[in-house]
């Protein structure tokens, strides 16, 4: 029985026997389901990437006003879409190292303030056009000038000058950033014919599928670009994004096989979800996480004492196994978690104990009056039950929490980076520097804990400059002992991307950078 | 001129001065929910550049009464303008979405509405003994439970376990006619099963109410059947209210069906304002909203004129 197994799993690696024919006859062999499924996937696996077929997402994350403009890009579906059409000019791969794309190489001088990237040569728009230098100095002017309105503009802060030079791209910066690939990774920088100035919605990139139908809020149609410059990448005939923002009605989209993908598992259906002999529910650890934040500038919470109370009466385990399901991590009080290079796993976790939080409220001197938190579930799903077990343990630690709910509607410009104490959500970033310039360096307009000390702001510079990585993990580890003691960030936990695949797909990467692969499953996988 | 031209042109007027002002009503009210597109756009990546700039953009820093007049002068010359957060043409987008959401319309109520009146009818034939009271049991039990829970029980075994028909309704201009109706058959069942009982219940009620005069009781005296006695003599006068709810749960099929579009992920009207009020896209939500005023004050026109020419003592006033 074993030679026949191994002759038919040499087959399907030759690629004459399907996945239908071999599952009957390896069950004529008396070999059960689940065993004969895990022999193909691995047969197929060994066969590599075959091309063909129609792909199909169903996604949250969509509305109907959306635009294919990259800079207009904050939800999943937009995220696929840029994903699908275009190409940054570097990409962060699943390991945390920097991939070239549209750049083939990336050289920082000495001092990590002037950084060349060489361009690809003969990469071609779907609308026929040749990418150069200009195309690429032409989308960042777009990201970064005064009147740009883009998701990336925070990013694109230090940059002093830019200039298109032959094959080569030239970023000049006002402060060395040893980082600054990792910037130019931003699934916003998607590179534009003439960088988009006349028509930045058109769709138009050089990514491995061009656009076919556009119907924001219903779904996204690409269909394979044949002159993508890696033919490696995309091997489906087409892509469909369909917009499913009910959690239902994707999970049932994808049970009865109507898309391939889909992402947000909601983790108390993952479970039951994950037992369909058909389909695979992956759990990967990223960098995004459920917070509680308390402004340092305002009262009660300009008191450490009382911030180190409401961090110490949080019980984050509970927190994971209820609000998430087990589909996380608990969190430390600092942004930054071991998806993260340079992470300094040494660094003590904080305990939930309520005799600490009762000490340190008691040494806060708070009147005893009660601390309001604004909550709304459009904070992070489950931002409201989270924000009900937080209130029960910390009642037992004396400590009393009142909880105000907000609409979710207008949550993140009347609440969130107003109110002194809410639940928000960060998505995480592809390097700490990045994490804390976004969010805790003094002068960053996101520093919604108002964490404002120069210390931390010198080391971040410090580090930035630094281009000796055990020095610099050295520096981010005292950075974030600062944040996790003295900030006004309650980190209970990092969620994990919970997505569900059909088996029909193969070449699954788990990448903690985004969901859905970083949005490279269109690119990576294909059908077996 | 005749009555009844005289009253729909004075219906007609009206109803284009109620349009007007459910306009003014639909714009003031947005403009009072806290935040604005580019806020809405930018969301939690906001920052006070971005927003300035978008804002200019958008053309938001103007004041509000300028920005509406301007929408009305646009519409008055049929210009719904753009959409301020995707650029894209307003009329091109409803086009296609009001579309579908007729279309959906239509089927639900092509099957519910002769349903409901004939299960009424039949309600009537057999009242107080059991179809009567099945009937009753159904129908109430239906549009009692909430709409999105039949709509993921219909799913579940439908499409996941039956594997029938699809649970995603997208239709496209790409798909023949049958394939659409194939398409739409979960939700255009869940909504005949949601509009069945109101119309079912006021039927039987205003029936039976009539079943009481006199010459009711004449036609039964003549020898009629009992079913002929109802549908031909009862039922025309009973027309009126009948015409009314059954108008009224036609504009529900229009714009109230939200939930089924999102459960079945039918692209139509609804979730296109919602997304577009969540986002604040001022033009859009405009547009959508004097969109299903018409539809609400075209229905209930029909109704009044419908119930008029249906009674010969309004029809021929002294």
């Amino acid at each position: 029985m074993n030679e026949q197994l191994t002759h038919m799993a040499g087959q399907v690696t030759a690629g004459k026997l399907t996945r239908r024919e071999f599952m009957g006859k390896a069950a004529a062999l008396g070999v059960s389901a689940a065993m004969a499924s895990t022999m193909f996937a691995d047969a197929a696996r060994a066969a590599g990437p075959k091309k063909g077929g129609d792909l199909k997402f169903g996604l949250q994350g969509g509305e109907s006003t959306n635009s294919l403009d990259p800079a207009t890009y904050a939800s999943s579906v937009p995220f696929q879409n840029g994903k699908q059409f275009g190409d940054q000019l570097v990409e962060v791969a699943p390991d945390g190292s920097i991939e070239p794309r549209l750049a083939e190489a990336v050289e920082g001088s000495a001092d990590a303030k002037v950084w060349t990237f060489k361009l690809r040569q003969g990469v071609e728009f779907h609308n026929g056009k040749t990418m150069t230098s200009e195309d690429v100095l032409k989308t960042m002017e777009r990201h970064s000038n005064e009147d740009s309105k883009s998701g990336a503009l925070g990013i694109m802060k230090g940059i002093e000058s830019m200039k298109a030079d032959g094959d080569n791209f030239q970023v000049t910066l006002t402060e060395p950033n040893a980082d600054l690939p990792y910037l130019m990774a931003d699934y916003h920088l998607i590179i534009q014919p003439d960088g988009g100035m006349e028509n930045p919605g058109a769709g138009i990139g050089t990514g491995p599928y061009q656009l076919e139908v556009d119907e924001p809020g219903v779904r996204h149609v690409f269909k394979k670009f044949a002159n993508h410059w890696n033919p490696d990448f995309g091997n489906f005939d087409s892509v469909e994004v369909i917009v499913i923002n009910d959690a239902t009605a994707r999970t049932a989209a994808l049970q009865s096989g109507q898309v391939h993908a889909i992402n947000r598992v909601e983790p108390k259906v993952a479970d039951l979800l994950g037992r369909a002999p058909n389909l695979t529910v992956h759990s990967t650890a990223g960098r995004g996480h459920y917070v509680f934040i308390m402004h340092c500038d305002t009262a009660p919470f300009d008191n450490n004492e009382l911030r180190l109370a409401l961090k110490h009466a949080i019980n984050r385990q509970d927190l994971v196994d209820k609000v998430l399901r087990g589909y996380g991590t608990i969190g430390n009080d600092m942004p930054i978690n071991a998806a993260y290079p340079l992470f300094d796993g040494s660094i003590p976790q904080r305990d939930y104990s309520l005799e600490k939080a009762a000490e340190h409220y008691a040494k806060s001197g708070h009147d005893g009056s009660p601390i309001i938190l604004r909550v709304a579930d459009g904070a992070f799903p489950g931002a409201v039950d989270a924000a009900a077990l937080f209130q029960q343990s910390a009642a037992q630690a004396g400590i009393p929490l009142e909880i105000k709910r907000e609409p979710n509607d207008g949550y993140w410009s009347e609440v969130w980076n107003v109110q002194p104490f809410c639940a928000s959500y960060w998505g995480g970033r592809p390097v700490q520097d990045q994490m804390y310039a976004t969010a805790y360096l003094s002068t960053a307009d996101w520093n919604d804990t108002r964490f404002k000390v120069p210390e931390f702001d010198e080391m971040l510079f410090a580090a930035r400059a630094e281009l000796d990585n055990d020095k610099r993990k050295d520096i981010y580890s005292k950075m974030g002992m600062m944040v996790r003691d003295q900030g006004g960030l309650i980190c209970p936990m990092f969620n994990d991307f919970v997505e569900g695949v059909t088996n029909q797909l193969e070449g699954w990467e788990s990448d903690p950078t985004q969901e859905m692969m970083n949005g490279n499953m269109s690119r990576k996988m294909w059908f077996a | 001129m005749h009555p009844i031209i005289k009253l729909v042109s004075q219906r007609l007027a009206l109803g284009l001065l109620l349009l007007f002002g459910a306009s003014a009503l639909i714009f003031g009210l947005t403009e009072a929910l806290p935040g604005d597109a580019a806020q809405a756009v930018l969301g939690q990546s906001a920052t006070p550049e971005a927003l300035a700039n978008l804002r200019e953009e958008m053309g938001l820093n103007r004041p509000a009464l300028t920005r509406y007049f301007e929408w009305l002068g646009g519409i008055l010359q049929g210009d719904l303008g753009q959409s301020l957060t995707n650029k894209l043409d307003i009329a091109e987008s409803i086009g296609k979405r009001l579309g579908n959401t007729l279309f959906l319309a239509c089927a639900a109520a092509v099957v519910s509405v002769p349903l409901a009146i004939f299960l009424g009818l039949l309600a009537v034939r057999y009242r107080n003994r059991w179809p009567d009271k099945l009937i009753s049991a159904i129908t109430l039990t239906t549009v009692s439970i909430p709409e999105f829970l039949i709509g993921y029980v219909v799913i579940y075994f439908v499409s996941v376990k039956l594997g029938w028909f699809s649970s995603l309704a997208m239709i496209n201009d790409t798909m023949s006619f049958g394939q659409k109706l194939n398409a739409i058959a979960l939700p255009a069942f869940v909504l005949t099963l949601v509009v069945l009982a109101q119309m079912m219940r006021m039927t039987r009620a205003a029936i039976l109410n009539l079943m009481q005069s006199a010459y009711i009781e004449t036609a039964e005296l003549k020898g009629l059947s009992n079913f002929q006695v109802i549908a031909r003599h009862a039922f025309p006068n009973a027309i009126s209210p009948i015409v009314n709810v059954v108008m009224l749960n036609l504009a529900y099929l229009v714009v109230g069906v939200v939930v089924v579009e999102v459960v079945f992920v039918y692209p139509g009207m609804g979730q296109y304002l919602v997304d577009s009020v969540t986002k604040r896209d001022v033009p859009v939500v405009l547009a959508c909203g004097v969109v299903f005023a018409a539809v609400y004050i075209g229905l209930n026109m029909v109704a009044d004129i419908v119930s008029i020419l249906a009674n010969p003592r309004l029809r021929h006033p002294k």
